[in-house]
């Protein structure tokens, strides 16, 4: 672990912040499956759940090429440009 | 080294086992410092090993844990040794040398320190140690006379920064931010704001502490409240961001100087910042540190390539951002920006100029050490001039260049530092005894134009408004106007390589206490 001193005047918290929540989806929605085994089964039913109770919210579907490693850039730009939300199934 | 009869500091450490051994005093000590890959650590092994046989009571303190079982190892040893890795007991004693010998009283007190090993000093103390009369079992004479000692771990100049960066007297106060293993550094400090768009240097503890060695100011001492956060600058907070810029210690001081200068009400920084004119500093150092700190005031002296003049420009720029919060999109509003704004900061040569330099002319010593801070918005503009033959043709010359400052049909508003290179130097030298205020003068004549002629028309919205200029007196309207309200607002350094006759000028902002006004800060170690 690396440690660091703050260089700001130590006003604001330092955190990574969540980007801004919209208390309701619209639009396009983007579902990532990361390439687990067997997690296209959950994400399968997950999508026709969604797909009932946002039936004006168009799904698009991502998966990265292995789970062990950071999505490839051109992917994310992808997702980027085409979605306005993003679930993303993290782990087991 | 501690001070005869000083009382030890107590400390804890596990030995070779695990098992935490304490020395606070209570009885009669030998303490010995030692690493492993130390010849003289070795050589004075087997004397503690015998001075243990007979009964003396010895902690020995190893600097590596690896260094340490070696030696368990190579000499069977019968007493362990304790585990000093981190340094922290070594860096609170003071060790400079290996092996260091204390003898600590029962009442904890140091009575002697041996450094190296002297054999008959070793030989004195041992009497000294065991039963009167008696020696340990020790074959002496197989033990050279003498033998220097090697340098601790803990005065390693990597590790000792970090040693002291840790300790519990370390001056630091700034908050600590831990960056999770999975995180990249350097992408998580573009993610926190703390760049300017470029990679910068992770502001470490033992970074900051090596940075403040730089400067002889307290590390908690505040140089300036810095806009538009009002947020006070500490030493300590220009040297994390002196650091973050790349800056060697040596800096720190003109860095310093830097924000002093920016930060008063004359110089304004927070209006340079705001400006959407896209404003800059741009700083000029003059005085026997230049050479002392490496600046370029020669080739490319005003371009990229040379660490301190680079580095410098760039602290300031980051310390007003962090600290002082301007941030593009924030308080700092520039329509397009400029590049200076990454960093410009460059010296005076003053040993090419046949002119009393700029601090001297701003009435500082010239052996004084100081720092000019100037506003631009563009440039530097060249004066591509490479056929003027004599001095007050070339100052009309650079004037006429001058007069687009801003635009050729705006007057009297701004100012220009103009950077003289040597070959127009030269060329101004042709006239014997021609002086820098004749050079701003010649110029400030040579813009000189018409009033009439700078008026609002159809071929420029720039310009005197026409009711403006018909509600002016006659003698007004008859009159003439030059570029800059006086000779004041020319301000001439010299810099540059030998070849070339190309000078440059910085365009200023608006000058006066509405705007920027040229500043000068003494460099203080």
């Amino acid at each position: 672990m690396t440690t660091i001193l703050d260089p700001t005047n130590e006003k604001a918290p330092v955190e990574r912040q969540l980007a801004a929540r919209h208390g309701e989806i619209t639009g396009r929605l983007a579902i990532l499956d990361i390439a687990k085994p067997r997690g296209n089964i959950l994400l399968d039913k997950f999508e026709v759940l969604l797909a009932e109770r946002l039936p004006n919210v168009t799904i698009n579907r991502y998966r990265k090429p292995t789970f062990t490693k950071p999505a490839p850039d051109a992917l994310r730009a992808e997702i980027k440009a085409e979605n306005d939300f993003l679930i993303e199934g993290l782990a087991d | 080294m501690p001070e005869s009869a000083q009382l030890l500091a107590p400390f804890s450490l596990a030995d070779d086992k695990g098992i935490d051994v304490s020395f606070d005093g209570g009885q009669q000590t030998l303490l010995c410092f030692v690493k492993e890959d130390c010849p003289t650590c070795r050589t004075v092994i087997p004397v503690l090993k015998a001075l243990f046989d007979a009964g003396v009571n010895i902690l020995v303190i190893g600097q590596t844990v690896l260094g340490n079982n070696k030696l368990i190892e190579a000499f069977d040893l019968p007493f362990p040794i304790l585990n000093d890795e981190k340094l922290k007991v070594s860096f609170a004693y003071d060790i400079e040398t290996v092996p260091t010998l204390i003898h600590a009283d029962k009442n904890g007190k140091q009575v002697e320190l041996q450094e190296g090993f002297v054999k008959s000093d070793w030989q004195a103390l041992t009497k000294s140690l065991v039963d009167a009369g008696t020696d340990i079992e020790l074959d002496w004479d197989s033990l050279p006379d003498w033998r220097p000692g090697c340098g601790s771990l803990s005065v390693d100049p990597i590790i000792a920064d970090k040693l002291r960066a840790e300790a519990e007297n370390s001056p630091l106060r700034a908050r600590k931010i831990e960056i999770a293993p999975a995180d990249d550094e350097f992408e998580f400090m573009f993610d926190q704001g703390f760049s300017d768009g470029l990679p910068i240097v992770p502001p470490t503890p033992e970074r900051v502490i090596r940075m403040l060695s730089g400067t002889t100011r307290d590390p908690q001492e505040v140089i300036a409240t810095v806009a538009p956060n009002l947020a006070e600058a500490t030493v300590e907070k220009i040297a994390i961001n002196a650091v973050m810029a790349g800056c060697k210690p040596e800096y720190l001081p003109v860095v310093i100087a830097s924000v002093q200068a920016a930060c008063t009400d004359e110089f304004n920084i927070h209006g340079v910042m705001a400006t959407t004119m896209g404003a800059s500093p741009v700083m000029v150092v003059n005085g026997p540190i230049r050479e002392k700190i490496g600046m370029n005031m020669k080739l490319s002296a005003l371009g990229q390539g040379n660490r301190a003049n680079a580095t410098i420009g760039r602290a300031l720029r980051l310390v007003i951002r962090n600290i002082g919060g301007a941030v593009p999109g924030g308080t700092e509003r520039p329509t397009l920006g400029n590049p200076m704004k990454f960093t410009m900061c460059f010296a005076e040569w003053e040993e090419r100029s046949p002119w009393e330099p700029l601090h001297v002319e701003r009435g500082f010593a010239a052996d004084e050490n100081v720092v000019t801070l100037f506003c631009m918005t563009s440039g530097p503009t060249l004066v591509v001039d490479q056929t003027s033959l004599e001095a007050s043709q070339l100052a009309s010359s650079m004037a006429m260049s001058l007069e687009s400052t801003h635009h050729p049909k705006s007057y009297m508003s701004s100012d220009t530092l103009l950077v003289v290179c040597p070959e127009h130097v030269d060329t101004i030298m042709r006239t014997t005894g021609y002086t820098k205020q004749r050079l701003k003068d010649e110029i400030l004549e040579a813009t000189r134009r018409p009033t009439k002629d700078l008026v609002q028309d159809h071929k420029s919205g720039v310009g005197i408004p026409k009711e403006k200029f018909a509600s002016m007196p006659e003698e007004f309207q008859n009159g003439q106007l030059t570029k800059f309200a006086s000779a004041k607002d020319i301000h001439v350094v010299i810099a540059g390589s030998d070849a070339g006759k190309f000078s440059g000028a910085f365009h200023g902002w608006v000058t006066g206490p509405g705007g920027s006004i040229v500043v000068s800060q003494k460099i203080e170690d």
